[in-house]
């Protein structure tokens, strides 16, 4: 290896040089892939939000608001059509799944009906909580056009309304914890969104 | 309490080795005596907790108010680099028959993917200090369990009449896999 | 050893993971499924032939007692490059092989593969020892991720032969140690026989 000897400035010399490179390097392509991932981000959360409550002409993500709800935070974005309110995209979490942390997207019409929900994150097991996910299972079909305030969020077993999945009755209590804060979330919210939907 | 739960939950539910995938070279490398499992642990604990806690600090304290977190992955391994540098010149002062009986696998210890890992995972997880001291220390103690369980298993398998294709590293991922198996069994116990 | 020879080694004479078991903690961890397996195989491709590439080229400049410390900024600036490119290019991608992304720079094939190989070889022999390690590691994940996803979820490639659920356990922990397992014995055998 060493046709240069392992003298202390050599090697200083060389371990500057090196970082010195690779960090400039590192800010170059920073810098390239900084919009991007920006995009990439805001592209997801867009998305979802059409997914749940297609039809909307504004830039829900634009408008979006964080609240505060339990440990974490529940994130709102209007949906407008033509400048008037026509609902909400919830972003909302739950920590009760059965491998932790569960986040959904759900769609309420201003009267609080659930448009759909769809499924952000989670680290379910496969064939059994995984099934919360729209295409892998009938079980978010339940909550379309339902709602909360006469649907009770809750599995059968607990004396609710829900269908839970067959051998996932965690992930169902959990995913219903979740639909539940964001219905709570709305409700809290909904007089201060009518009052600005102008 | 809430301590208590993440060294439960990093020893047995979510084992750095057996559920995550980390560490596994050397489970497979170091595991077919107990001794060497032990003394690996030792070094292995040592070196996490110490190398966590300082990316921790340097991680919230220096890189994010400079907003260059994206160096995360460069100032990681050579934090855990020249730790395990040190931890070999000050075995070899304090106990130079602890440092021949580790020989190579010392310095393997900056390659180990569970230490990187660990210090990784704990940002990623949202853990402030203490937690991250709790966190490193319990998947350091989780890696031992698999280490010293799987090396005694090993040892035994020794003995036995195992079919000439499956001798040896085939063999021994089989018996991993079934310890895997064991494992999934606490899933569920902590709602982390 | 001729170039074909030094690029063919990787594939299976001298495979990193079914026989050098190299690498092991991402083979174990994102092959769920053969595109992740293929994805994870070829970003440390680029990495370990990018890494080889550097360090045959200082290889002289380098005095030897900071070679290490020097090596692993090189590699892992390129891991660092790999990372911010698949966050704002392939973000499924990004998230499927999450945490085994920036453990590029501790698998020990390509730490072991520039202290070995590319700090003592010309310039072209190391980046061709680079390609063959690196794609044979791509196609022994590609493998156990097409078998797991196979068996596991009964598709290939994400298409899927059988509705509903595989045998479960092939894409869970377990099953990935027992896939492996007994691929290694096959590899071993195919390797006898060839050899």
């Amino acid at each position: 290896m060493a046709k240069t000897e392992s003298t202390f400035k050599n090697m200083l010399l060389t371990l500057f040089l090196v970082t010195f490179i690779a960090s400039g390097t590192l800010g170059f392509v920073y810098e390239f892939t900084k919009e991007p991932i920006r995009m990439v981000e805001i592209n997801k959360k867009n998305e979802a939000i059409k997914d749940v409550f297609p039809g909307f002409t504004n830039e829900p993500y634009q408008e979006s608001f964080k609240v505060a709800a339990g440990k974490d935070s529940l994130t709102f974005y209007p949906a407008k059509a033509d400048g008037k309110l026509i609902g909400v995209a919830v972003e909302t979490y739950t920590n009760k799944g059965f491998s932790g942390l569960i986040t959904l997207m759900v769609g309420f019409k201003m009267d609080g009906t659930i448009t759909s929900i769809k499924v952000l994150s989670h680290q379910e097991t496969p064939g059994l909580g995984q099934k919360i996910e729209r295409d892998k299972s009938n079980f978010e079909t339940q909550f379309e056009g339902k709602n909360p305030a006469t649907f009770k969020l809750m599995v059968k077993k607990d004396q609710g309304n829900v269908d839970a999945i067959t051998a996932s009755t965690i992930s169902s209590r959990a995913y219903c914890d979740a639909v539940q804060r964001a219905y709570d979330g709305f409700e809290a919210e909904k007089e201060k969104l009518e009052n600005e939907k102008n | 309490m809430e301590y208590i739960l993440i060294l439960i939950s990093t020893v047995f539910v979510s084992n750095i080795v057996l559920t995550q995938f980390l560490g596994i070279c050397p489970f497979i490398g170091v595991s077919n005596k107990v001794q060497t499992a032990l003394g690996m642990t030792g070094a292995v604990t040592f070196v996490m907790v110490i190398a966590t806690t300082v990316t921790y600090l340097l991680y919230t304290y220096l890189l994010v108010p400079l907003g260059i977190e994206f160096a995360r992955t460069i100032t990681f391994i050579l934090v855990i680099a020249a730790l395990v540098q040190l931890v070999e010149i000050i075995l070899k002062k304090v106990s130079p028959s602890l440092y021949q009986a580790l020989g190579i696998f010392l310095p393997l210890i900056t390659t180990n993917c569970a230490v990187l890992g660990v210090a990784v995972l704990t940002i990623q997880k949202d853990n402030n200090l203490i937690e991250s001291v709790f966190f490193s220390a319990g998947n350091a103690l989780g890696f031992g369990l698999a280490l010293i369980l799987f090396s005694a298993i090993r040892e035994q398998l020794e003995l036995l009449n195992i079919p000439k294709a499956m001798k040896g590293v085939p063999i021994a991922f089989v018996t991993a896999g079934l310890l895997a198996l064991a494992f999934m069994g606490f899933a569920g116990i902590v709602k982390m | 050893m001729n170039q074909w020879q030094n690029f063919s080694k990787g594939f299976l004479k001298e495979n990193a993971v079914f026989v050098l078991f190299l690498g092991l903690c991402p083979t174990l961890g994102v092959t769920t499924s053969a595109v992740n397996g293929l994805g994870m195989g070829l970003a440390t491709t680029f990495v370990l032939t990018m890494s080889n590439l550097v360090v045959s080229m200082v290889k002289n400049v380098v005095p030897d007692k900071v070679r290490i410390p020097a090596f692993i900024v090189i590699i892992a600036t390129f891991v660092t490059v790999v990372e911010l490119v698949m966050k704002g290019f392939l973000p499924d991608l990004y998230k499927a092989l999450g945490l085994f992304i920036p453990l590029i720079v501790v698998n020990c094939i390509v730490l072991g593969r520039a202290e070995a190989f590319a700090s003592k070889n010309t310039f072209l022999s190391s980046v061709i020892d680079g390609l063959g390690m690196g794609l044979g590691f791509a196609l022994a994940l590609t493998i156990l991720g097409g078998v797991r996803e196979l068996f596991g979820n009964g598709s290939l490639f994400g298409y899927k032969f059988i509705s509903g659920d595989g045998m479960l356990l092939f894409i869970l922990p377990p099953g990935a140690f027992l896939a492996l397992g007994y691929l290694i014995m096959l590899m071993h055998k195919l390797k006898k026989r060839i050899y």
